[in-house]
């Protein structure tokens, strides 16, 4: 039973951290998040060297060798800094079903390529359906509240095919497929909607292997936003406390009132739970632990409604400030409902974990 | 990073499971507090027992009588404990509280005379910190403790004490000195509970059991080389006994909350299993006793890099506490009228007593306004309150 880092994971933080806080400080987001691309595009090959994108690709493909544990680390810091570049894209949401091609990985881990996964919502209008062209495979439909839509080099399609569900990969081409992208709250990650109009596609799983890929890639995703989340609540944390230490009101710092350090100390006491949760599930997931999904639900659920409560208790001890467009609060804001809005519902993971433990 | 057990503890928890099955003695298996005089009974060879096969003192070093083991076998210990519903060793106050402190701050004679001892069960001691006007303010404890040719006199009222009314020795915190720095003059004694002018007053509780003693001090007599530290040192030595109550204490509560969610479970499937919400509420009581019990694992990890227990052990207990409110709340409230009966043995008297003593879980070993001053300002390095 060891619940700690090792040296080297600990290294992986304090590099990452350092370098988010030099290339993305708070004081970059506002030019950041209304840019019209919404990310810093140079930062992509940067990732890519310091080894983020290939964390866990396997070194004979350029990776790094490592595990969802060290992805991990990197989640959260950059939730943190509130990075705004496709990594939770392309690594969560589109990695596992890239690994199906050796080639797709290498491109991931050299920064040449950034993908996301083009899936039903329940919003979505019609479904995409895939099918065969001699050698080929054809996309037509719509995919929408696709995240990072506009920039990344290709999509991972979860389409219906000839025998089901399966997953496809379309790359971007002259303006091919369509994409528009929408008035996203978060301005650091948009969502966009995909049109598939007899676009080129290559098939990376059909079913059933598919079904398998897509429950990982959910797992995936939905720790990754619980680390992110635990990342954002970090940094609310720590501006509400900056606030609470130098404003003065009736002679004495703000934070020297109950009213006021209490709510802090709550949202502390959430966002180290949270983090329990995160890193439990991240750890589930690099072992594929059979509670691997519940815990990922259990920590997607948890870590969204700390995020989401850590900026909204920090907004209220900034005050006035704390509601302007200025103050950087709004954008975690805006990423931590973001991430609660991701997947389901907290109810609706609550009653998935309430089906395994109760039954019904 | 591995959440599983290894070689070593996983052999260590199979045998304690064993060791488990055959020697909870039938009487104390799904113990419910030391408040039941049957119980209490059975309490003393439990945890002869309990000693004689190496589970007290897990954590204490060899030199005095404990196995030194590393921080997780006293976790193990206490998660396996709790998921056999078994009591822990009576003298808890002894074992996680005046023991350490003892070890910290102790003369040889005095370890002597204590330690071993206190993991036979042969002494059960308590705990003589707060007053009827010094709860969560304790360096304001009136107590007083003077110095009278060679030995200490005491007068004063400590409350709140459990186990006062068996055990053989307290922990006592009074007031050597006053006028002056409030944490100053403080003084840390070991006082023999069959002293003259002792006495025990049980406090009947919200539940209508006594768990909890007032204990009235009357020109007591206490040699002068039962003085723990210094004359006016006594703050240092409290603070060492309050690091120990919530060292691994997280583990038992968290072992606690793990046996109280598998009960709610049981209750649920059985009495509310189609209705949403129930089973809306279920879920968010499972999630958090996983976030305590991850919690209490990263605890563990520091704790064991840096042999200091850290915050979250301010975390886990009041957490804990709150969710065992919510979900013995939600118990009762599944049950509905039934719960207004405290007759028989079965769910509905269970829980109505879990959700009313429940109530002290907020109040006890620090109130949840503490806590959060505790985290506030230790941790957030926000600016005192007062």
């Amino acid at each position: 039973m060891d619940f700690s880092f090792s040296p080297e994971q600990d290294q992986l933080r304090v590099q990452a951290r350092s370098f988010l806080e030099k290339r993305y400080p708070l004081a970059r987001l506002a030019e950041i998040a209304t840019s019209p691309d919404g990310w810093d595009r140079a930062s992509w090959p940067e990732l890519a060297r310091l080894g983020w994108t290939g964390a866990s690709i396997p070194e004979a493909q350029g990776g790094a060798g490592l595990s969802f544990v060290e992805e991990a680390i990197v989640f959260e810091e950059l939730g943190r800094a509130l990075y705004s570049g496709p990594y939770f894209s392309t690594v969560a949401l589109a990695l596992p079903a890239l690994a199906c091609a050796p080639d797709l990985l290498a491109r991931v881990a050299s920064g040449a390529l950034t993908a996301t996964l083009a899936s039903a919502t329940q919003a979505s209008v019609a479904a995409v359906e895939a099918r065969r062209d001699r050698d080929r495979w054809l996309l037509r439909g719509e995919a929408d509240l696709v995240p990072d839509a506009g920039w990344v080099d290709a999509f991972v399609v979860q389409a219906r095919g000839p025998d089901g569900i399966g997953l496809y990969l379309a790359e971007r081409h002259d303006a091919r497929p369509l994409v528009r992208v929408l008035d996203t709250v978060d301005g650091t990650r948009r969502l966009g909607r995909v049109t598939f109009k007899d676009d080129d596609a290559r098939l990376l799983a059909a079913a059933p292997a598919a079904a398998t890929i897509i429950a990982a890639t959910r797992r995936r995703a939905l720790t990754a936003l619980a680390l992110e989340a635990v990342g954002v609540a970090s940094q609310a944390l720590a501006l509400g406390v900056e606030h609470a230490k130098s404003r003065e009101q009736f002679g004495r710092p703000i934070g020297a009132y109950q009213a006021v350090s209490h709510k802090l100390a709550d949202t502390y006491v959430e966002t180290e739970l949270a983090r329990s949760l995160a890193y439990w599930a991240a750890w589930c997931i690099a072992e594929d632990e059979g509670q691997a999904e519940l815990a990922a639900s259990a920590a997607k659920t948890y870590a969204a409604e700390a995020a989401v409560a850590a900026c909204e208790r920090a907004i209220q001890v900034h005050g006035g400030m704390g509601f302007t467009w200025d103050h950087p609060l709004h954008r975690y804001y805006k990423r931590a409902l973001w991430i609660e809005s991701f997947d389901r519902s907290g109810a609706a993971h609550r009653a998935e974990i309430a089906r395994a433990i109760l039954g019904g | 990073m591995d959440l599983r057990d290894g070689p070593e503890e996983a052999a260590f928890r199979a045998t304690l499971r064993t060791w488990l099955e055959t020697n909870v003695p039938s009487g104390l298996r799904g113990f419910r507090g030391w408040s039941d005089p049957a119980a209490l009974a059975l309490g003393r060879d439990w945890s002869r027992r309990l000693a004689q096969a190496g589970y007290a003192g897990l954590t204490w070093p060899k030199e005095y009588g404990g196995a030194g083991q590393p921080w997780r076998y006293q976790a193990v210990y206490l998660e396996e404990l709790a998921k056999a519903e078994a009591p822990q060793h009576l003298g808890v106050i002894g074992l996680g509280m005046a023991g350490p402190t003892i070890i910290g701050h102790g003369r040889p004679d005095q370890k002597a005379r204590y330690l071993a001892k206190i993991l036979s069960a042969e002494e059960i001691w308590c705990q003589g910190f707060s007053e009827p006007g010094s709860g969560s303010d304790l360096a304001s404890v009136r107590t007083r403790v003077e110095l009278v040719g060679d030995r200490f006199v005491v007068n004063g009222q400590k409350v709140w004490s459990s186990y006062a009314h068996i055990a053989d020795r307290c922990i006592l915190l009074g007031r050597s000195a006053t006028g002056g720095e409030k944490h100053e003059g403080l003084t840390y004694l070991v006082v023999d509970m069959k002293s003259p002018g002792v006495e025990v007053r049980p406090l009947r509780q919200i539940t209508g059991e006594a768990e909890f003693n007032e204990i009235f001090f009357t020109d007591v007599a206490v040699p002068k080389e039962n003085l723990l530290g210094e004359v006016g040192g006594g703050w240092r030595v409290a603070m060492t006994t309050l690091s120990h109550e919530r060292g691994t204490f997280g583990f038992a509560l968290a072992g606690a909350l793990d046996v109280a969610v598998r009960k709610l479970v049981a209750l649920a499937r059985e009495r509310a299993g189609n209705d949403a919400l129930v089973r809306d509420r279920v879920a968010r009581e499972w999630i958090d006793l996983q976030a305590l019990r991850y919690t209490n694992y990263r605890a563990l990890a520091g704790l064991e890099r840096t042999g200091v227990p850290g915050p979250e052990g301010s975390v886990a207990k009041l957490r804990w506490s709150e969710a065992n409110q919510r979900l013995t709340k939600l118990a009762i409230e599944i049950i509905g009228r039934e719960a207004q009966v405290g007759e028989g043995d079965g769910a509905p008297a269970y829980w109505r007593h879990q959700q009313l003593r429940s109530r002290g879980n907020t109040i006890e070993a620090g109130t949840s306004e503490i806590l959060r001053n505790i985290i506030a300002e230790r941790v957030l390095g926000l600016p005192r309150s007062r």
